[in-house]
């Protein structure tokens, strides 16, 4: 599962942030998401959707390679992981978060769950796995 | 800590700069929940008696709920209250967007904003660190142009409040505004922001909200989604937003037309959320967390300019568009616009213009007022001059600037009659002289005539307009539901127009909390705080009575013109006999003033006390 995202479908309803937070770390905060929705208002009046494409850039910059791949996905082994950020500043989609108490960066792990639910379809999966 | 809340309260005193935290107890939150809850509660409290609504003494109070943050539908609005310098009375308006998400990740759960800056402000909050800063290079700027600069000084991530010049200039219906095109629109509480001179409130937070059971939460949020998309109301509103509605309402002859005077406007047929999407639409907007949504964001070319806006929304359609006989959309799209800069509530705004437009027909504004102008309903130029004036309260917006009910005190010669309010209050895009609840609804409604609390429209063509019998118990069963809301910070959309169960209002509220709540309990806490907000009203407006709660002469002496009702009115002795019925389930007496059984067996002795009874 690889996330791919339609801006122009996208309402900014930022549903996908919310569910993200409390999908994966039982908490409600919208900024703890592994996505990041950027509104351009008010002019043009648009959406963009900064999602984790797997690209292992932060996989690569790890200097504890503490990040590592799981079939499709890149995933953190909290563990290893030192906490240094390095990752956080490198992702191209600025979709790594590490904020306030983490000891560990969050970055997306392929749950999909975003797809299932965002109401405007804008997110799918570019592997061609059908939404739930 | 009680899950769901930061259970904290951020208090900003513009006077003497003084800013600090505090909590809010535990009971409070068990009683009160959030939101409306907060705001009815703490202004009741802390407003001073006889408080000028413009003075040192009134606060702002803004609020957010135990779902606001939430990944639950539509979990973004917010509340603002404030004593209403329309209405004198008590005041509060809800927004959406996705400033209650922010100020609840910022770990508060309200703001009380108190005193008056001497310079203009902006109060700005980081998580925990507020400041309040100066504003005076944006003093003077239309609201969505502050939104915009602040946006490029402070960054994207900050969600951030706005007032308008016309807040500045006091107006009295000025607006809160936010996310380019939501605003909490009713009662003036953004002139109330403009006399304590803040300017804009900016807010970013990243905190944990921590709930009682994340993982049946996140069961129970997604079955609500799973829910809604799976109803036919989804795929068929979506597209269209409130707008999709026009033509039922002009179809049962209920579309304000000519400041009310008319029920039916033929060119509506080219208002509807369908000439909205093919004709001006530039991008389907979201609330946070919503599947449907509501908001159009638009824009449309005058004069050779773009102008970007949000909507027009169903209300600014009937209110700026019928009742103003504007055709066509891209118009009304343009009024609401200069409404939208200037900050002015689209609502009162709309119905001000139009009792202005019927005052010159009348000759009751006199050619001088209006430097010898020809006004005339339907004509944009006309309306785009009296919008300027009024904003500005030049000439004879100085008069108008103050609402309906005081311009037609000041202008006399019947105006009265046909200015369409109640309270000081003007009506919302409903035409209640031919449906009995709608009526009582606006009547009742304690914030003056406004159709949130009791959306009644539907249900009075469904079961008879003009049938009396059970349309007290019905407004009074919606007062209980749709505050609900407001209190929990969700929007009505998708919570009941789409259709939850009221059960589930209790099971999120529990599963956020922990709380054993029933429905029959918040039933019970909506009760509450409708009799604070009405004991508010008799605490703070000397003759406050049954007097207030009656609506202008035009609905129920002179039959609506052309549409489905024809030649039709309700009746003075009906709306007698709705006031008594409506006070007496009410627990009220015959005045409508909460009786001190009411209010103890409610658990509001104090409530009781503090008006002497
Ligand atoms: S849930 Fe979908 S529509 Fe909403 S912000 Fe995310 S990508 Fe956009
Ligand atoms: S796929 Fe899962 S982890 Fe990745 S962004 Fe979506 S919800 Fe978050
Ligand atoms: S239905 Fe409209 S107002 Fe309600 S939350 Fe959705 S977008 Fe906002």
């Amino acid at each position: 599962m690889i996330l791919g995202v339609v801006n122009e479908k996208c309402s900014g309803c930022r549903t996908c942030q919310a569910l993200c937070s409390l999908q994966n770390l039982a908490v409600w905060n919208p900024k703890k998401a592994a996505l990041k929705v950027i509104p351009r208002f008010p002019k043009p009046g648009e959406y963009e959707v900064g999602v984790c494409n797997q690209c292992g850039v932060c996989a690569k910059i790890c200097p504890a390679e503490a990040i590592y791949r799981d079939r499709d996905v890149y995933l953190i082994n909290e563990e290893e992981c030192t906490g240094c950020g390095l990752c956080v500043e490198a992702c191209p989609n600025n979709v790594m978060v590490m904020l306030g108490d983490m000891k560990a960066p969050f970055k997306c792990n392929g749950c999909g769950e975003c797809i299932s639910y965002c109401p405007r379809e804008a997110l799918y999966d570019v592997c061609g796995g059908d939404k739930k | 800590m009680i899950y769901g809340y930061n259970q904290k309260l951020l208090r900003v005193n513009l006077s003497t700069g003084r800013i600090s935290v505090e909590n809010i107890p535990d009971d409070v939150v068990r009683e009160y929940i959030g939101g409306r809850g907060f705001v009815a509660k703490y202004m009741f409290d802390e407003i001073p008696k006889g408080a000028d609504p413009l003075g040192e003494g009134n606060k702002v109070f803004i609020a957010v709920g135990p779902l606001s943050a939430a990944f639950l539908p539509s979990s973004g609005k917010i509340e603002f209250g404030a004593k209403s310098p329309l209405t004198g009375g008590y005041g509060d308006s809800n927004m959406g967007g996705h400033l209650s998400a922010e100020l609840k990740s910022a770990g508060y759960d309200m703001i009380i904003i108190e005193g008056i800056a001497d310079k203009p402000k902006y109060l700005y909050i980081d998580n925990d660190r507020i400041e309040i800063r100066d504003a005076s290079e944006y003093w003077g700027m239309g609201a969505l142009d502050t939104e915009e600069v602040l946006k490029n000084e402070l960054g994207e991530e900050f969600q951030i409040a706005t007032i308008g010049p016309a807040a500045e200039k006091l107006l009295k219906f000025a607006c809160v505004s936010h996310d380019f095109g939501r605003q909490a629109g009713r009662t003036g509480v953004g002139t109330v922001l403009g006399s304590k001179r803040l300017k804009a409130i900016a807010i970013r937070g990243n905190k944990d909200i921590k709930v009682f059971d994340p993982e049946g939460l996140l069961k129970k949020s997604k079955e609500m989604y799973d829910t809604i998309f799976s109803l036919p109301g989804f795929t068929e509103w979506a597209p269209y937003g409130t707008a999709d509605i026009t033509t039922w309402v002009n179809n049962v002859g209920a579309l304000p037309t000519r400041n009310f005077k008319h029920g039916y406007f033929k060119p509506a047929d080219n208002l509807t959320g369908r000439d909205i999407r093919e004709k001006i639409l530039v991008k389907d907007k979201g609330c946070f967390c919503c599947p449907i949504p509501c908001g159009k964001y638009s824009k449309v070319e005058k004069n050779g300019n773009e102008y970007y806006v949000e909507g027009p929304e169903y209300e600014t359609i009937a209110l700026c568009g019928s009742n103003l006989m504007l055709e066509n959309i891209e118009d009304v799209a343009y009024v609401n616009y200069l409404f939208d800069n200037y900050g002015i509530d689209t609502m009162s705004g709309g119905g001000v213009v139009a009792f202005a437009l019927e005052c010159c027909e009348k000759g009751i504004i006199t050619p001088e007022q209006v430097e010898y102008k020809e006004l005339k309903f339907g004509d944009l130029d006309s309306i785009e001059y009296l919008i300027h004036k009024i904003a500005n309260r030049h000439g004879i917006g100085e008069i108008l600037a103050e609402g309906t009910k005081k311009a037609a005190l000041v202008l006399g010669k019947g105006s009265e009659r046909f200015a369409i309010q109640v309270k000081g209050q003007e009506c919302s895009g409903y035409d209640p002289r031919n449906a009995a609840a709608t009526i009582l609804a606006y009547m009742t409604c304690d914030v003056g005539s406004h159709h949130n609390r009791a959306w009644a429209i539907t249900y009075d063509v469904e079961v008879g307009r003009f049938e009396v019998k059970g349309k007290a118990e019905k407004v009074i069963w919606m007062q209980h539901v749709r505050p609900m809301l407001d209190t929990l910070t969700v929007c009505r959309f998708p919570w009941i127009e789409l259709g939850f169960s009221l059960d589930d209002y209790p099971t999120v509220l529990n599963l956020v909390t922990g709380f054993n709540y029933t429905w029959e309990d918040l039933k019970r806490l909506s009760e509450r705080v409708w009799n604070i907000t009405r004991a508010f009203w008799a605490r703070e407006v000397e003759d406050f009575g049954r007097e207030y709660d009656w609506p202008p002469a035009r609905f129920y002496e002179e039959p609506t013109i052309g549409g489905a009702v024809d030649g039709m009115h309700i009746s003075r002795d009906t709306l007698e006999e709705l006031l008594d019925r409506y006070y007496s389930l009410r627990g009220w007496d015959k005045n409508g003033i909460p009786t001190r059984e009411k209010l103890e067996e409610l658990g509001l002795s104090y409530v009781a006390e503090s008006l002497g009874l």
